[in-house]
């Protein structure tokens, strides 16, 4: 079959070509251009090869960062996840009460991120806070702003408040779609509630889970807005995750060198670790199968 | 093993039922046989699947009692009834292999490795799965994925009863056939009571030694092929079962004559005077053309079906059928004739037995 060449065509995939350079390619160019470059003002800028790349890798402040950061992730994952199915799985199925369920889980998830982050400063001041006041009442030594470790769990206990929902709606997403007919044959074959779970509703819930893990891995390792607002990154630096870390460096300390590198190394282990995330979650059934 | 007995049993999924309608299920007593092969014939609606579900747990009925053996089993819970059942739609486990779906329910009635492996290869075998035993259950087409769940619903030898809900809808044709053999097979050779859910009326009376026929939330007759085909109980059975199904025409019935607008008809019996709404019922097999004294017949249309030829036409302007033997000339303006013996007589679609016979 003859095909008209016609090179025109081309021309069609230019407004889509604008769109991404304009609103991808451009912007990451920009930051590339910052981590290759060295300035001190007055918009004079000097080349400086691989250096601030060389700096970001060596730096003990960005490592401990990153260990923060990968511990806060990973903690929270390890909470979210399990208790997210949980709630899903303990969710009315149906009627009045299932609609109303929905609704009071999707409100955290409506509340903008500055103002779940002042709600929980507030809440948990010791002052005038309500957690804050009833845990001193009790005689727990609880201050956010002085202990490392009360700041973490107030940064913990925040993100699983605010996003355990997430997980937990798209699990119940993943749990509406079983058929009856499966529960049903899993009585007749007398199987456990754990079998149940283990080979009906854990299949079902596969495709949910791994984009529930996926946007709570995303959101989570570049969480900023939360406990800047409660913590500020302290007390000294116990909460500074990395885009604390990033945002102090590129604004407060104007180091917009290694700030763009940085920015670029953080932009390639989200990516790299997302796609470890997801080629692992995708094989897993696929390992042993036919 | 024990026979399972309904007893008063009505279901309604209105939380106050208020009349008769509100009752999926009208109430039933009846008695299903240890060990008799059972086929539940019915149009889609009438609460076949419903009633299947009283009997394996799935639904608790809202009147009535539920009895294995003597004792009552009405709260019992699915897993203590031991029973198995077979759903419309395949059911496998995914991430199973076919060898483990198949274990499954062997596995967790606690049965020992060795025994699972004997059952399993023996039921793969039925169904035609030995190869491929070792596979994932998911990506199997859904044929095979039914034959999983039949396999399943087969696998365990000392259940109380096998409930078969439609199993054979998405399965081939050809295989639908050999699979029915094999239930059957398996009946001989187990005696499992067997209640076998369907529409398909070649499939019931193929499977079962008697057969159940279900019409609005009742049971409107049970018996054998043969006695739903000569004396069907209602008029649905006669309509439901036989293909064309039963000729029903308006009549007075006086004695062992019937009248059909003034024309006299014939009957077997003597049914004394019958009040309601009176018919009478014949089969197609049972009409034939005649030039001589009979009802006057306008043909419609003639169907050949292969050994024998269908033909359509109308009495009274009511529809009647007749089959007839592959080359009879058939006129345009014929009269019908009725072998007498087999009119059956209505009242209200209720079947009215002859006086001094048997109720059937």
């Amino acid at each position: 079959m003859d095909k008209t060449q016609n090179n025109k065509a081309w021309f069609l995939v230019l407004p889509v070509l604008l769109l991404v350079a304009f609103s991808a390619v451009i912007p990451l160019m920009t930051v590339v251009n910052y981590s290759l470059q060295d300035t001190f003002g007055n918009n004079e800028f000097f080349w400086a090869g691989l250096e601030w790349f060389e700096d970001v890798l060596h730096s003990d402040r960005i490592h401990a960062a990153l260990g923060r950061q990968i511990m806060f992730t990973a903690i929270i994952l390890a909470i979210e996840v399990p208790l997210g199915i949980f709630v899903a799985l303990n969710m009315p199925k149906k009627g009045f009460w299932s609609s109303l369920c929905l609704v009071l889980m999707a409100l955290p998830l409506l509340i903008p991120f500055n103002v779940v982050g002042t709600i929980w400063q507030i809440f948990g001041r010791v002052d005038i806070g309500l957690l804050g006041h009833t845990l001193a009442w009790l005689g727990v030594d609880y201050n956010y702003t002085s202990n490392a470790l009360d700041a973490w769990l107030t940064v913990i206990v925040m993100d699983v408040w605010h996003w355990t929902s997430l997980v937990a709606l798209l699990c119940y997403a993943g749990l509406q779609s079983i058929p009856e007919a499966y529960y049903q044959a899993a009585k007749i074959d007398q199987a456990s509630r754990w079998s149940v779970f283990r080979y009906i509703e854990l299949p079902k819930m596969q495709g949910v889970l791994l984009i529930a893990v996926l946007l709570r891995f995303m959101d989570s390792f570049m969480i900023y807005t939360e406990p800047f607002v409660v913590t500020g990154g302290g007390p000294g630096n116990s909460t500074t995750f990395l885009s604390i870390d990033l945002v102090k460096m590129a604004i407060g300390q104007f180091d917009l060198g290694p700030a763009a590198a940085f920015s670029l190394i953080y932009f390639l282990v989200i990516l790299l670790i997302s796609w470890v995330f997801y080629t692992v979650m995708t094989n897993l059934d696929k390992r042993d199968g036919v | 093993m024990a026979q399972i007995t309904l007893s008063k049993l009505a279901h309604s999924y209105h939380p106050t039922p208020k009349s008769e309608a509100d009752f999926a299920l009208k109430e039933m007593d009846h008695v299903w046989q240890d060990g008799g092969a059972y086929a539940l014939l019915g149009s889609s609606g009438c609460g076949k699947t419903t009633l299947l579900n009283i009997i394996s747990g799935l639904v608790r009925p809202s009147h009535g009692r539920v009895l294995f053996g003597e004792t009552d089993m009405t709260d019992a819970p699915t897993a203590e009834r031991n029973i198995a059942q077979v759903f419309q739609f395949p059911v496998v486990y995914d991430t199973m292999t076919v060898r483990e779906n198949l274990a499954f329910p062997l596995r967790n009635r606690g049965k020992d490795a060795e025994y699972i492996k004997r059952r399993v290869d023996h039921i793969a075998a039925m169904i035609g799965m030995e190869e491929r035993l070792n596979h994932k259950a998911r990506g199997l087409t859904a044929d095979a994925k039914q034959k999983i769940s039949l396999g399943r619903g087969m696998v365990s030898e000392d259940v109380n009863a096998i409930l078969f809900d439609e199993p054979l809808t998405v399965i081939d044709p050809h295989m639908k056939w050999e699979l029915r053999t094999q239930l059957k097979s398996l009946h001989r050779d187990f005696g499992h009571t067997m209640i076998y859910v369907t529409h398909d009326q070649t499939e019931a009376l193929t499977f079962a030694d008697k057969v159940v026929v279900m019409y609005d939330g009742r049971v409107v007759q049970m018996g054998t092929p043969q006695e739903l085909f000569e004396t069907p109980a209602h008029t649905f059975v006669g309509y439901f079962i036989g293909s064309p199904g039963m000729n029903l025409l308006d009549a007075t019935v006086q004695g062992s004559e019937a009248t059909v607008n003034g024309v006299p008809v014939q009957l077997g019996a003597n049914y004394g005077s019958v009040t309601g709404r009176v018919q009478i019922g014949i089969r197609p097999e049972f009409v034939s053309l005649t030039d001589e004294e009979g009802l006057p017949f306008r043909l419609t249309r003639v169907e050949d079906v292969g050994r024998h030829r269908i033909i359509r036409g109308e009495v009274f302007g009511k529809p009647m059928n007749l089959v007839a033997p592959e080359g009879q000339p058939v006129g345009a303006d014929a009269r019908v004739r009725f072998a007498w013996q087999m009119v059956n007589v209505y009242s209200d679609d209720w079947r009215v037995a002859p006086i001094g016979a048997r109720a059937a």
